[in-house]
């Protein structure tokens, strides 16, 4: 999975002037991609399905799913059952293509191992308007299952982000089940891009917490800072007292803010280990 | 052999009773919506409890090697309460499609109240509108009437009777409910509903045919072997092991396969994304061997000091 993991250099920060339409021209630029090979892969199949969802994303349009969300919900509900759950892509030729593609759309993005239902629930979302999403994401959320919850985090780059999809996506990563947490976590490039410094470094430190593997993690060495080595070193040092063993890749994520204390520590519990 | 508990309220038991389920062969379980003793005052924490059963307590059970599943509903006692039970109808479509939910349920009488009388059919009529199966729980007292008014009111709703599960039956009701097609359930519960021995007395006597037994363990004194335990006593007593087989498996299978949402293959062969997300296999069924009933072989004990 790390090689997955992308330069976040690419990423165009918030702060530049013009960002907005530029994540927004990106974003719609994704969706259009995503849509083509959801289309693509229904026509091999069943003309009717294509159907369905081509009226289930104008019925989505053309109501205020917030005022009204019974079309939204059902056809939401629906996706697996009526399209079913094979992957988007099935060989790798094809993944590979979509994987080049969607990195070009969107920095980071990794809809090439996707199934049809999570393509399509994320379709039905953001058929939605840029204005409806945050609260309509909030709202889904609410009652997601686990399938559900999977493909609308792992689709967060597809979003328009505000102050409420912050909060929302730390509601997530507050979840008891990793799957969960590893759909914002792990091969997304939303968290490095979003999240400030106090949620970033919870979320890397739970990563470690809950043995979730922090390689896959994007932007994990351009954000390390001097708090988020405190926290990790402390945590080092906690492991270290109760006799546990320590995450080997927890060093990498103190980046050049690792104190001797810490590099102590680590080298000290490698040694006890290798005794 | 394996076991299916089709009614069990997880959400109240402890991960001693996942570990004691997995290990006397219980491979998947269903938890229908209820009360949970304390009444709701709430929409938004019915909400949270529907969300709970499919999300969390799903997620919980796989850990253990059991497979979730559950039924969302209103139930008889909170439906007298106008109030809460207009807002809840109006979510129900909402969660009826998520995954892993087998029907609607458990829906049905508790006092024979006109309010519950009226939820109950808004119900049914939700349950064909989703082509769901629906699991009826007959009242504790006034159960004989109530018992066949719930048959009466599904008829005229014109559900088909292989599509519901009538449950906490006793030997005063399972002729009707056998006669009359539906699946008759028996809840093996201590005091209050029936007993193993009376169990398998009545498999003796009735057969397996469409008979289903379950545990409705929950937040009371209950057992959440009861199956597994019945199970055995049955075998004891000279039962057929292929009737004991469908009445603590093959029909609750049967009965709620008819959702989409529940099948062997599930446990038999999970899919690879389930196995990473959701489910943890059950190493003892794997491994081959007979399924031990009782409790699980460590159990923690006073002299057991050293906890990692």
């Amino acid at each position: 999975m790390s090689l997955q993991a992308i330069d976040t250099q690419d990423i165009v920060p918030d702060s530049l002037p013009g960002a907005d339409t530029t994540d927004r021209d990106a974003r719609a630029r994704a969706r259009a991609l995503l849509l083509e090979r959801t289309t693509n892969a229904l026509n091999g199949r069943a003309n009717q399905a294509v159907a369905w969802l081509e009226d289930c994303l104008a019925a989505v349009g053309e109501t205020d799913p917030l005022r009204e969300p019974r079309t939204f919900d059902l056809a939401f509900g629906l996706a697996p059952r009526r399209l079913g759950r094979d992957p988007l892509e099935t060989d790798q030729v094809a993944r590979e293509r979509l994987r080049r593609e969607a990195i070009a759309c969107l920095p980071g993005w990794h809809p090439e191992g996707w199934r049809l239902d999570e393509a399509v629930r994320v379709l039905l979302l953001t058929a939605a308007g840029d204005a409806v999403v945050p609260a309509l994401l909030a709202h889904t959320l609410r009652h997601a299952d686990l399938p559900e919850q999977l493909a609308l985090y792992r689709a967060l780059p597809l979003f328009p982000s505000d102050v409420d999809m912050i909060a929302t996506v730390r509601r997530g990563l507050r979840t008891n089940i990793r799957a969960v947490f590893e759909a914002i976590a792990h091969d997304n490039p939303w968290p490095a891009r979003h999240l400030d410094e106090a949620g970033w470094n919870q979320m890397v430190l739970k990563a470690l917490f809950v043995d979730s593997a922090l390689a896959p993690i994007q932007g994990l060495d351009d954000r390390c800072n001097a708090d988020l080595a405190r926290m990790l070193t402390d945590y080092a040092r906690e492991r270290f007292a109760a006799g546990r063993p320590i995450p080997d890749e927890l060093r990498r994520a103190l980046g050049p803010h690792a104190t001797p204390a810490a590099v102590a520590l680590l080298d000290d519990e490698r040694g006890l280990a290798a005794s | 052999m394996m076991f299916i508990d089709p009614h069990a309220h997880m959400i109240s038991r402890t991960t001693d009773d996942y570990e004691a389920m997995a290990a006397a062969g219980i491979v998947a379980l269903i938890e229908p919506a209820f009360w949970q003793g304390q009444p709701r005052t709430h929409v938004a924490t019915y909400e949270d409890y529907l969300s709970a059963i499919l999300g969390f307590e799903r997620f919980r059970a796989g850990q253990f090697g059991v497979r979730h599943y559950c039924t969302v509903g209103l139930n008889s006692k909170e439906a007298n309460d106008e109030e809460l039970a207009e807002a809840v109808m109006d979510i129900l479509p909402r969660f009826a499609l998520k995954e892993g939910v087998v029907a609607i349920g458990e829906i049905g009488y508790d006092e024979q109240t006109a309010l519950e009388d009226r939820y109950f059919r808004a119900q049914l009529e939700l349950a064909k509108e989703t082509a769901l199966p629906v699991l009826i729980h007959t009242p504790h007292r006034d159960k004989m009437r109530g018992t066949l008014r719930s048959l009466d009111v599904c008829e005229e709703h014109g559900i088909d009777p292989s599509l519901v599960i009538v449950d906490h039956n006793n030997e005063e009701t399972i002729d009707t409910v056998l006669e009359r097609g539906y699946w008759a359930a028996f809840s093996i519960y201590p005091s209050t509903k029936m007993g193993s021995e009376r169990m398998v007395s009545l498999l003796t006597r009735y057969g397996a045919e469409r008979v289903i037994v379950d545990s409705a363990c929950d937040w009371g004194i209950s057992e959440p072997l009861a199956v597994a335990k019945t199970a055995q006593l049955a075998l004891e007593r000279g039962v057929p092991r292929a009737a004991v087989e469908l009445a603590c498996y093959g029909n609750a299978l049967a009965a709620y396969g008819r959702s989409g949402q529940m099948q062997e293959s599930d446990w038999l062969d999970p899919a690879s994304i389930d196995q990473t997300e959701l489910y943890a296999g059950n190493s003892i069924l794997r491994g081959g061997r007979e399924p031990v009933i009782e409790a699980p072989k460590v159990r923690r004990t006073a002299g057991d000091l050293d906890i990692r």
